[in-house]
């Protein structure tokens, strides 16, 4: 039956980071903040766990952002709008737990910026002062800062290399926020698991709520395969189907940080031969190094 | 002079099933057992003796007449064999492949009272291919009964359930999760138990059927029970989604790289094709030494499946003996000559990491069996100071399942046990929810493929009482349904 997903709409944000706007009319409806997707491009290709960034009820579409970290990402940057996808599963995962808060700070760094954007617009509906703090390498990097303004009663770029806005880490800003801002309910930061680790750092002698969204490694996305385990409080969890979101004080960042490289060794081995194929075939690889 | 057939008669030993040589299918995906030939076929089914009171037919779960099709075949009437077996089953070839005859049917074969039972597995595997192979499949002619249904998972219970379903005119749509249709017996059972073009068969008939099956829907994510029922216009639901959430033991290091559950190597291999990595993009990530936990039919699968991806050293270990391993008799058989090394009476008491987070050992202790449990089995006992490690890095886990909550939380009013089982009337497989009926799994926690289609076939017939297309009170009563003697 599946037929296909169509992209309608690309976007690409720099040499590494693209968006699809893609049609799926179902999703969109079921989707809310913080719900991912399985994605898979063709009968050979994996299932790419993927972060709902927006969708549009009315459109039927959803939008994700990808980052080209490998050799799946990179070939599937070459689709196009009016290209199809074979399959797009979801929404998966529980849903972020959005309610009023008098203040919340959402961070997003890199690609973990669009996550961030829908649970921000939520927050703003329901009447929350929004701080949003959003980080990236540097200036040519930038995306949907504009969006941001929009729901943002307060709004910071950081850019490591200080191209753009403050020059630093998200973490950092995060820490000048609660330093001055002492009314913060909560924070949602969505990023590289180091950066989400740095923010709970941040964040836990304030003693304030830190919601961060675990992107790990899955096969199936529906609680089948296991892959995704991570230790939180202790205890065993499941980040498709008790996640994605957790409370990142809780979070064992270290294990996870060490089970995101699991696969390491394939995904070069990978690399290298499509590099390789491109070489061969003439073909320009889908983008130059990162 | 003809002499009538009896016990003493026929031959002793059953018909040798062609199989691959163990050295040469240890590393290649397909099939194992070739499965009979014509005159091995007719060999064996001549041993049986067609009892009057048969007692295999109280042995299958979902009471196929075991001498009626067995008859057929000995008086080469295929067509008809095949017609009996799918009477009461809709996946003789699957079953025909997967099913523990050994404690079922053949179990209680009477001529087993004396030699070797009569091979009813390997003959109900026989009628199904040769169906396939020499007569396209009929479709049964339909009467649409203007009722629609959906069934959540299209494993097993699924399949028999919409089987039943679309045969008394029931518009049937199967919602899967995965991107493949099939259930455990696509990601699961491997190639080269159960190759996976005779489920597309089966999976295509169905569709000639009319079942419409829509892949990549996740119930409980995008359309909930009740949006089926309200919005979606079904006027009854089957959900039978499988147990297939990991166990863990929770000793330590079971979060170290190079951990894997069952399900995780069987996906990855199996219905990620990672078998044929990088052609298929999926890696699996397996090392060169195999440790696998657990002595079931799952775990033979993960053992013979390292082994054929190319696995130096391959080890299963079991807290019991081999007497209480669950596995199938011809699994363990099969493992073995591939040189799988088995260390019984032996449970993992941790697992050992390196500093960068890789597995490097498995540290087990020796039990014994001591007292007999509620289980009825002897419970392992450790026996303190036999701690010792076997080196690996690859830890499988094949412990079992447990229940999969997606459905539960999203249901409301869905009853579930306290292990998150769906409650279900024995008789009708309906749940606490008028209209959504549950069987396989999901009920009864990890079972066979058997009663899986049993229980799916049951519902499907409390799903017809309830939609009143038939009349009440003619329920098909199986040995499962009647509870074991």
């Amino acid at each position: 039956m599946a037929t296909g997903y169509r992209i309608v709409a690309k976007e690409v944000y720099s040499a590494v980071t693209y968006m699809w706007e893609v049609e799926a009319p179902d999703v969109a409806r079921a989707a809310r903040p913080g719900h991912f997707l399985m994605v898979r491009m063709n009968e050979a290709g994996e299932r790419i766990p993927l972060t709902v960034a927006d969708f549009d009820r009315q459109r039927g579409t959803v939008t994700v952002v990808i980052q080209a970290v490998g050799k799946s990402t990179r070939e599937m940057m070459r689709l196009e709008a009016g290209d199809t996808l074979l399959d797009f599963i979801g929404p998966l995962g529980e849903a972020s737990h959005i309610q009023r808060r008098s203040k919340v700070v959402l961070v997003g760094g890199g690609l973990g910026v669009a996550p961030v954007y829908p649970q921000l617009r939520a927050y703003k509906e329901l009447g929350s002062c929004t701080i949003s703090v959003v980080g990236f390498r540097s200036r040519d990097l930038v995306f949907w800062e504009e969006r941001f303004r929009r729901y943002s009663d307060e709004l910071h770029v950081a850019t490591d290399d200080g191209s753009y806005g403050f020059k630093g880490l998200v973490s950092q800003v995060l820490q000048q926020v609660l330093e001055c801002q002492r009314d913060v309910e909560e924070i949602v930061a969505i990023g590289p698991l180091p950066m989400m680790r740095a923010c709970c750092d941040v964040s836990r002698p304030f003693g304030v709520r830190t919601i961060v969204s675990l992107n790990s490694i899955m096969v199936d996305g529906t609680g089948m395969c296991g892959s995704c385990r991570v230790t939180v409080g202790g205890k065993l969890k499941f980040a498709c189907v008790d996640g994605p979101d957790f409370d990142g004080h809780q979070v064992d960042f270290d294990e996870l940080m060490l089970r995101q490289r699991r696969f390491r060794r394939e995904e070069q081995a990978s690399m290298a031969r499509y590099e390789e194929v491109c070489r061969l075939t003439g073909e320009i690889p889908a983008i130059g190094p990162a | 002079m003809a002499t009538v057939k009896n016990i003493h008669t026929i031959p002793k030993g059953r018909t040798p099933m062609p199989e691959q040589a163990a050295a040469v299918r240890a590393h290649n995906f397909e099939e194992v057992a070739r499965g009979f030939a014509l005159a091995d076929a007719l060999r064996e089914a001549d041993r049986c003796l067609e009892c009057k009171k048969p007692r295999c037919v109280a042995g299958c779960p979902v009471g196929i007449n075991i001498p009626a099709f067995i008859g057929a075949i000995a008086r080469q009437d295929f067509r008809q064999a095949y017609e009996i077996l799918r009477q009461d089953n809709p996946l003789p070839a699957v079953c025909g492949r997967v099913c523990p005859q050994e404690s079922q049917c053949e179990a209680r074969c009477i001529v087993g009272v004396k030699g070797e039972p009569v091979s009813i597995g390997r003959l109900e595997r026989f009628t199904a291919d040769h169906a396939m192979a020499h007569s396209p499949a009929e479709v049964p002619a339909i009467t649409p009964a203007g009722r629609r249904a959906a069934v959540i998972g299209s494993g097993p219970a699924g399949i028999a359930c919409a089987a039943d379903l679309a045969r008394a005119g029931v518009e049937v749509t199967i919602f899967e999760a995965l991107h493949m249709a099939g259930g455990v017996l696509k990601y699961g059972i491997p190639e080269f138990r159960l190759p996976k073009q005779i489920v597309d068969r089966e999976l295509g008939l169905l569709q000639q059927m009319g079942v419409r099956i829509a892949l990549n829907t996740v119930i409980g994510k995008l359309f909930t029970i009740p949006q089926l029922r309200q919005e979606k216009g079904f006027d009854a639901v089957f959900i039978g989604t499988g147990a297939g959430f990991p166990k863990f033991q929770g000793i330590p290091g079971e979060n170290l790289n190079g951990v894997f559950s069952a399900n995780e190597f069987l996906t990855r291999v199996n219905l990620m094709r990672g078998f044929r990595h990088p052609e298929y993009d999926t890696p699996v990530g397996m090392g060169r030494r195999v440790v696998v936990i657990g002595a079931g039919n799952t775990a033979m699968d993960c053992a013979r499946c390292a082994l054929r991806m190319g696995a130096e050293a391959v080890t299963v270990v079991y807290r019991r003996t081999q007497r209480e391993s669950p596995a199938r008799a011809e699994e363990l058989h099969h493992a073995q000559e591939e040189g799988i090394e088995f260390q019984w009476l032996t449970n993992p008491v941790r697992i050992h990491g390196n500093g960068d987070g890789w597995v490097v050992g498995l540290e087990c202790i020796r039990m014994a069996l001591g007292e007999s449990d509620a289980s009825g089995r002897r419970a392992p006992v450790e026996q303190p100071g036999t701690d010792f490690q076997i080196p690996a890095d690859t830890v499988i886990y094949a412990l079992g399942t447990r229940s999969n909550p997606i459905i539960a939380r999203s249901t409301p009013g869905l009853t579930v046990n306290q292990w998150g089982y769906i409650e279900v009337d024995q008789r009708t497989g309906m749940s606490s929810l008028p209209g959504v009926f549950a069987g396989g799994d999901i009920v009864t926690g990890a079972a066979t493929v058997i009663l899986a289609l049993g229980a799916g076939r049951r519902a499907a017939g409390g799903m017809l009482d309830f939609l009143g297309l038939r009349p009440a009170g003619t329920l098909v009563e199986t040995a499962a349904s009647a509870g074991e003697p």
